[in-house]
C-alpha cells in the first residue's frame, strides 16, 4: 500500500510541471469567427520562439469560454459605450467620429496595423494617439487622457470590429528605429528584481509565476477585460504594471517609451488574430 | 437613476413546445455595496439592483433577490420551459426606485 501511494505521488509530481502549459484549444467567436491563437513565429522573432501563442491559451476553461460569446464577454459592455461615443458630437466643429468615418464597421482591420508610422507627424502613433489627433485637429474637442475610461472604450470598440484580422504591424522603413528602441527595452533588465520582459515572457512562458500562468505576453487581445478589476485595461497600463512588479520606476501610459514597446510587442504577435476586448484574469 | 444602466437579454427566437431553453441576462450597473468609503472617509451610499424578475405571458418564471455582495454588472442565467409562443418580460429594480424593463418574443414550432 505504501509503495502504491508512493507511485501515485510520483505520478502527480511529474505531471505538475506541465500544469501551466498552454492548452490545446481553438477559439471560435460567437460560433462563427475562427481566430488564430497559435501560429508560426514571424521572422523577426523566429530565433527566440518557434510559435507565437495568444494569452487566451494560458487561461482557464471558464475564462476562455467567457471570451467565446459576445454576450458572456463583459468587455463588450464597454465596447457598446465606445460605439455610443463614436456617433456622439463633441467639440467646437460639431462633429462626431461618424461624421467623417461613417459606420464604425468601416474601421475593420485598422487596429491590426497599429502602432503605425504617421508621415505628417513624423512619429509612430498608437491608435489612441490617432484618435486624439482626430479629436483635437478635426473635431475641436479635448484629447482624452491616455488609457482613461473613454479612450480605452473607444480603442476596444475599434478593436472589436477588427476581431479575426491578423495583427500586421510594419516594423521596417521609418518605423524601424522606434521598433529597435522597443526591442532594446524588451531585453533590458530593470528594477531591483532585474527582470526584462523576455525573462518571463520569452524564457519562462508556460511556467507558474506564483499562482498564475505566465503567457508569452502577447498584446493581440488588448484592450483586455480583467476579472480582477472588472474593467478594460490598455497595453500601456499593463506594461506599467509589469515594470512596477520588477520594482522599477515605470514610464507613463502614452510616453514615447511605451509607444516603442507597444510597437515591438505587437510585432511579436504578427499573425495572431486581433482579439480585443479579450477576457483574462 | 444610476448612470450607464443598460439591460441586455439573450433568448432564442424559436423553441420546441415543452423544451427548456437557456436565457442569459446582464444589466450594466455599478452595484455599489454601501460598505466602501471615499477618499475623505465618507461612506459611499449603497446603490444596487435589489430584485430581478422574469415573467412569461404574465406567469412568473423566476424572482431573484440580489444582495450587496453581488459584483458589478450582474449576470443571471437560467432555464425556462416554453409551453407556447409568447413574450418574456424581464424587470430589474434599482435601489433608487428606477425600474428597467426588457421584453423578448419567442415562437414555438
Amino acid at each position: 500500500m505504501r509503495i502504491l501511494t508512493g507511485a501515485v505521488m510520483a505520478a502527480l509530481l511529474s505531471t505538475s510541471g506541465a500544469f501551466a502549459d498552454p492548452v490545446d484549444d481553438n477559439l471560435v467567436l460567437n460560433e462563427e469567427t475562427e481566430m488564430v491563437v497559435r501560429t508560426a513565429a514571424p521572422d523577426h522573432v523566429s530565433e527566440a520562439l518557434d510559435e507565437v501563442m495568444s494569452g487566451w491559451l494560458f487561461r482557464g476553461t471558464e475564462t476562455r469560454a467567457m471570451q467565446m460569446d459576445d454576450f458572456d464577454n463583459p468587455g463588450m459592455i464597454f465596447v457598446e459605450q465606445g460605439m455610443d461615443t463614436w456617433s456622439k458630437v463633441d467639440g467646437s466643429e460639431g462633429k462626431s467620429c461618424a461624421s467623417c468615418h461613417n459606420d464604425i464597421d468601416s474601421m475593420a482591420g485598422v487596429k491590426a496595423t497599429y502602432p503605425k508610422w504617421n508621415e505628417a507627424a513624423g512619429e509612430v502613433r498608437t491608435l489612441q494617439m490617432q484618435v486624439n489627433d482626430c479629436r483635437t485637429e478635426r473635431m475641436g474637442a479635448e484629447a482624452w487622457k491616455y488609457d482613461s475610461g473613454t479612450a480605452i472604450n473607444m480603442e476596444a470598440a475599434l478593436a472589436s470590429v477588427s476581431r479575426g484580422v491578423p495583427v500586421n504591424v510594419a516594423i521596417d522603413g521609418p518605423a524601424q528605429s522606434t521598433w529597435e528602441k522597443g526591442k532594446e527595452m524588451y531585453y533590458t533588465r530593470t528594477g531591483q528584481l532585474e527582470l526584462s520582459c523576455a525573462n518571463c515572457h520569452e524564457d519562462s512562458y508556460g511556467m507558474m509565476i506564483r499562482a498564475d500562468h505566465l503567457s508569452q505576453g502577447q498584446i493581440n487581445g488588448f484592450p483586455v477585460y480583467r476579472l480582477k478589476n472588472t474593467k478594460l485595461n490598455g497595453s500601456h497600463s499593463r506594461f506599467k504594471g509589469c515594470i512596477r512588479d520588477t520594482r522599477a520606476e515605470t514610464y507613463s501610459p502614452g510616453s514615447p517609451e511605451f509607444v516603442a514597446l507597444e510597437l515591438y510587442v505587437a510585432s511579436r504577435g504578427n499573425g495572431l488574430s486581433v482579439e480585443g476586448p479579450s477576457v483574462r484574469n | 437613476m444610476a448612470s450607464g444602466v443598460k439591460p441586455r437579454v439573450k433568448v432564442p427566437k424559436k423553441a420546441t413546445a415543452g423544451d427548456s431553453i437557456t436565457i442569459k441576462t446582464l444589466i450594466s450597473h455599478k452595484m455599489e455595496s454601501g460598505q466602501r468609503k471615499d477618499k475623505e472617509g465618507n461612506v459611499i451610499p449603497r446603490s444596487i439592483i435589489n430584485r430581478f424578475t422574469c415573467e412569461f405571458n404574465g406567469e412568473n418564471v423566476v424572482d431573484v433577490t440580489l444582495e450587496p455582495a453581488i459584483s458589478t454588472n450582474p449576470y443571471l442565467e437560467f432555464e425556462a420551459m416554453v409551453p407556447e409562443a409568447g413574450e418574456f418580460k424581464f424587470t430589474w429594480y434599482d435601489d433608487d426606485g428606477s425600474v428597467y424593463e426588457e421584453t423578448k418574443e419567442i415562437t414555438v414550432g
